[in-house]
């Protein structure tokens, strides 16, 4: 096989996946000629990132909350309630940063796991429960904003994380050098862990893709982390955000691709009967994925209060939405058992580059919400239309 | 010269692969009871289906005479109107209806476009009335028993001047007095001039009850019998429905040496409580190690059940009894429970449950026993790819790889995943549930080679099976379930077609 044939049939494999990477380029591409190079400045990709932050970490966890064949509709008002908890902890009772963000995130793991029991032991359908919930927590958080109203969070560290940067270590031409510094290790580390795979592979003799066919992968994602590496650098390096989001997506694309918990959770999506005649326990996986599906819509409350540097009578509306919207147009199947964390990061960052793009273009919010509901159906669609193709 | 109200001349049907239906000529004449029979998968239900529009004209060739007209039903509702009424198995009720929506829906009692409720239920009281049946039409259907779900049906069918009623197996479900019960209203509605045509396993009923008897083995007519010539006895039908010659594709053990008990079940009895009945009534078998024992018995008979309720009991039954794994008593809370005892499950549907057509070959392979190739949670995934191969290799998979996606597979291959995954988890004991239903000819020998070379390694195995000739065959030893109930345990030796259907038709 030659490398133009052989590539052209990994493209045909991967059609869906790599359909999502080509559909973020050509909406960048696009809001960059349109917006003569704006859209694509530091400036820009940097505040469009500190915002994909608070629902790419929900996007993430409702991925597998759907490829378990549920729906957790309750995570964006627990986000905005637990941020409230965490801004209350914070500014009225004095309590310092490095224990408020651990007891708001097992508080959410609480609060997850509660919706789980619901809907594994109880048997209440998910829409119906996390509806329950939904309304509880917007009550709720109703409730401890009344007094004060909008809570304002004065703790430095904590608005850190939605609002700073890592330290820069100096500046070289106008770059921060720690990012860049970060940047490389992140493109070193990419690098040996594809030799790694390749060279395990080759050690099982397994089949591996050509030699220049791999050479160009490496150079292209190379060249993109350094690209964005670059870019970020220009103001004031990789945000807080920016690294937690990047954290949580490692750790789960971890968790879903290399162990067994992973395993578990797409084979109870596929065929949850078949899993239970496995010895797989399909409640303990459902407890499991709600229980991180709460952990982080409390990282997201965190997130998002630390961002607006105050806890408001509002936060977390239509962010579960906005979260089942970036998981769907990354790829997850509502027929359960398929979903990649990676797409629905994409899927986060494809919607809010749209909201950003078209804002800078001052495309009217009418106009905004109707080409972000057509790109998410189109997205379904197409999803739709490769997978028959496939069967 | 006879009134037939049915004449079904010539009927073949084929399915892509297989003819379900050969040449098949059925005559029913009016006013009788006309008791369908054959194995599981003879074409009784296909032949019902044919008739009743499921697969509509042009599917099939051959023609439909009723009521003296050649009939040409494109659709369900042709028949209908004609005056057929077809009752299955898995009644097809409203639970959460009342039995007055139940009877007329579809059928609405209408003045003008409007449902004219009160005129439905004075109605349905007389249809219910017909049927012997005394509730109130108000019920909802959740809150009578099968029994008398099954006379809601018939007065559902009543109600549309049905000629011709049809029931699959309608006792299957229901205790003696019930069954009872509906042989008494069968026997009723024929002397109103109701034909039926009853499709039915237990040979007491169709000798109490059938004028004619039809026998169809595999898609043919075998035979009509009379009841008035005195033909319907359990002898001739026995003979007639399994008068076939085994073909010799059961490969031979030698040295058979059995081992210890692996299994023992005593007493064992389980309780569904979906379906508010016992599924396994007080079974005793064993298991030794090196045997394969045969479980025989009609679709139904409690053996999947049996076979879940050792295994883990994933469907929740109650259970009483004593369960005995290498001579330790159990029980199992989990399936995985009864994984780590070493006992495994194939089951007999295997697109259903058993495996995970959306996912890849190896994914199949390692589902089961993921933390055999896992260090600390994380799964090494190229050990995953060489054991998938070396499984794909043994038992001759055919596939381009193990990232092959099961659902593209065909059934003898999916069968051998299946099998797979569960030699992965190296049990000592198997649960094979119907291992070669629908695969082709080629692959039932490889598997059972594989059976073989299994019970060589001192493995021990359970194999349920519908195919007479497949557990006379391959089995030490045969137990054979009708009812929930163990009828009979035979030695291989003392086996033979006509005293295992005797035994499941109990």
């Amino acid at each position: 096989m030659n490398f133009f044939s052989e590539a052209k049939s990994l493209i045909k494999v991967n059609i869906r996946e790599y359909g999502m990477y080509i559909a973020l380029f050509v909406i960048m591409l696009t809001f960059s000629i349109m917006t003569d190079g704006l859209f694509m400045s530091s400036r820009n990709i940097s505040n469009l990132l500190d915002m994909t932050g608070y629902t790419a970490v929900l996007a993430v966890g409702m991925t597998l909350v759907i490829v378990i064949r549920h729906i957790d509709l309750s995570v964006g008002f627990a986000a905005g309630f637990m941020g409230a908890i965490a801004a209350i902890m914070l500014s009225n009772w004095g309590v310092p940063v490095y224990i408020t963000i651990p007891v708001i995130l097992v508080l959410g793991v609480v609060i997850g796991m509660f919706n789980g029991v619901l809907v594994a032991s109880v048997g209440i359908p998910a829409f119906v429960s996390s509806l329950a919930a939904m309304l509880i927590f917007r009550g709720a958080l109703l409730m401890v904003t009344e007094k004060t109203g909008t809570i304002i969070v004065k703790n430095e560290h904590f608005n850190a994380l939605g609002n700073g940067f890592i330290p820069s270590l100096g500046e070289v031409g106008g770059l921060s050098v720690l990012s860049l510094i970060l940047g490389l290790v992140v493109i070193a580390l990419y690098v040996y862990f594809e030799f790694a795979n390749r060279r395990n592979k080759l050690k099982y003799e397994f089949e591996v893709v050509s030699g220049g066919i791999f050479a160009v992968k490496l150079v292209f994602v190379s060249a993109i982390i350094a690209y964005i590496t670059w870019i970020i650098a220009g103001y004031n390096g990789f945000s807080w955000t920016v690294v937690i989001m990047l954290a949580v997506v490692v750790i789960y694309h971890f968790l879903t691709t290399k162990t067994v918990l992973g395993r578990h959770i797409y084979a109870v999506g596929s065929n949850p009967e078949a899993a239970h005649l496995s010895g797989i326990s399909v409640k303990k996986i459902t407890y499991i994925v709600f229980g991180s599906m709460g952990m982080l819509s409390a990282l997201s409350g965190i997130l998002f209060t630390a961002r607006l540097q105050s806890a408001t009578t509002t936060a977390g509306t239509l962010f579960e939405l906005d979260a089942i919207a970036a998981a769907y147009v990354g790829g997850v199947s509502a027929a359960g058992g398929v979903g990649k964390v990676t797409g629905s990061i994409i899927g986060a960052i494809v919607m809010t580059s749209l909201t950003s793009g078209m804002n800078l273009l001052g495309v009217g919010i009418s106009y905004q919400y109707m080409i972000r509901g057509g790109v998410l159906a189109a997205a379904v669609i197409f999803d739709v239309l490769t997978r028959k193709k496939r069967a | 010269m006879s009134d037939y109200i049915l004449e079904m001349k010539s009927i073949t049907k084929e399915f892509p692969g297989v003819k379900a239906l050969t040449d098949v000529s059925f005559k029913v004449e009016r006013g009788e009871i006309h008791c369908l029979i054959g194995e599981n998968g003879a074409g009784k239900s296909t032949l019902m289906k044919v008739l009743s529009g499921v697969y509509p004209h042009g599917t099939y060739s051959g023609d439909i005479v009723f009521d003296g007209k050649v009939q040409t039903f494109g659709k369900i509702n042709d028949s209908v109107k004609t005056g057929i009424a077809i009752i299955y198995q898995e009644l097809a009720l409203f639970p959460d209806l009342t039995v007055y929506e139940n009877i007329f829906a579809g059928n609405e009692v209408k003045r003008g476009g409007i449902v004219d409720w009160n005129r439905t239920i004075v109605e349905a009281k007389r249809m219910l009335n017909k049927v012997g049946l005394n509730v109130n039409p108000e019920t909802l259907i959740k809150e009578l028993g099968v029994g008398k779900q099954q006379l809601v049906e018939i007065a559902k069918a009543l109600s549309k001047d049905v000629k011709l009623l049809i029931l699959d197996e309608p006792t299957a479900a229901l205790n003696e007095n019930d069954s009872e019960n509906l042989l008494d209203l069968l026997r009723q509605l024929k002397r109103q001039g109701i034909t039926c045509i009853m499709i039915s396993h237990k040979l007491k009923e169709v000798i109490s009850i059938a004028d004619k008897a039809t026998v169809i083995r595999d898609g043919r007519t075998i035979c009509t019998l009379d009841a008035a010539k005195g033909e319907i006895t359990e002898g001739v039908i026995i003979k007639n429905m399994v008068g076939r010659e085994i073909e010799d594709i059961y490969p031979k053990r030698a040295n058979k040496k059995f081992g210890d008990k692996v299994l023992e079940v005593r007493d064992w009895t389980a309780y569904d409580v979906k379906s508010g009945r016992n599924v396994v009534k007080n079974a005793n078998l064993h298991v030794k190690k090196g045997e394969i024992v045969g479980i025989a018995g009609l679709m139904g008979s409690g053996r999947t059940e049996l076979a879940l309720s050792i295994f883990g009991n994933p469907k929740s039954y109650k259970l009483q009894g004593d369960l005995v794994v290498e001579g330790k008593s159990r029980s199992f809370k989990h399936t995985s429970d009864a994984i780590e005892a070493g006992i495994a499950y194939v089951t007999e549907d295997r697109k259903g449950d058993g495996l995970f057509l959306l996912q890849d070959i190896k994914s199949n392979v390692s589902a089961a026993n993921l933390h055999g190739i896992a260090r600390g949670g994380v799964i090494n995934q190229n050990e995953e790819v060489k054991i998938a191969n070396e499984y794909k290799k043994s038992m001759n998979v055919k596939a381009p790889s193990v990232e092959q996606i099961v659902g593209n597979l065909s059934g003898g291959n999916q069968q051998k995943v299946s099998l797979g995954k569960w030699l992965f988890v190296g049990p000592k004991l198997l649960i094979l549930d119907e291992p070669t239903r629908g695969i082709d000819v080629g692959a039932k020998f490889e598997i059972y080679t594989i059976m073989n070379k299994l019970i060589a390694e001192g493995m021990s195995i359970i194999m349920i099976s519908s195919e007479l000739g497949e557990v006379l065959g391959m089995s030490d030893r045969v137990y054979v379930m009708a009812e929930g109930r163990i009828k009979g345990e035979l030695p291989i030796e003392e086996a033979d077609q006509e005293k295992i259907m005797q035994l499941a038709t109990q």
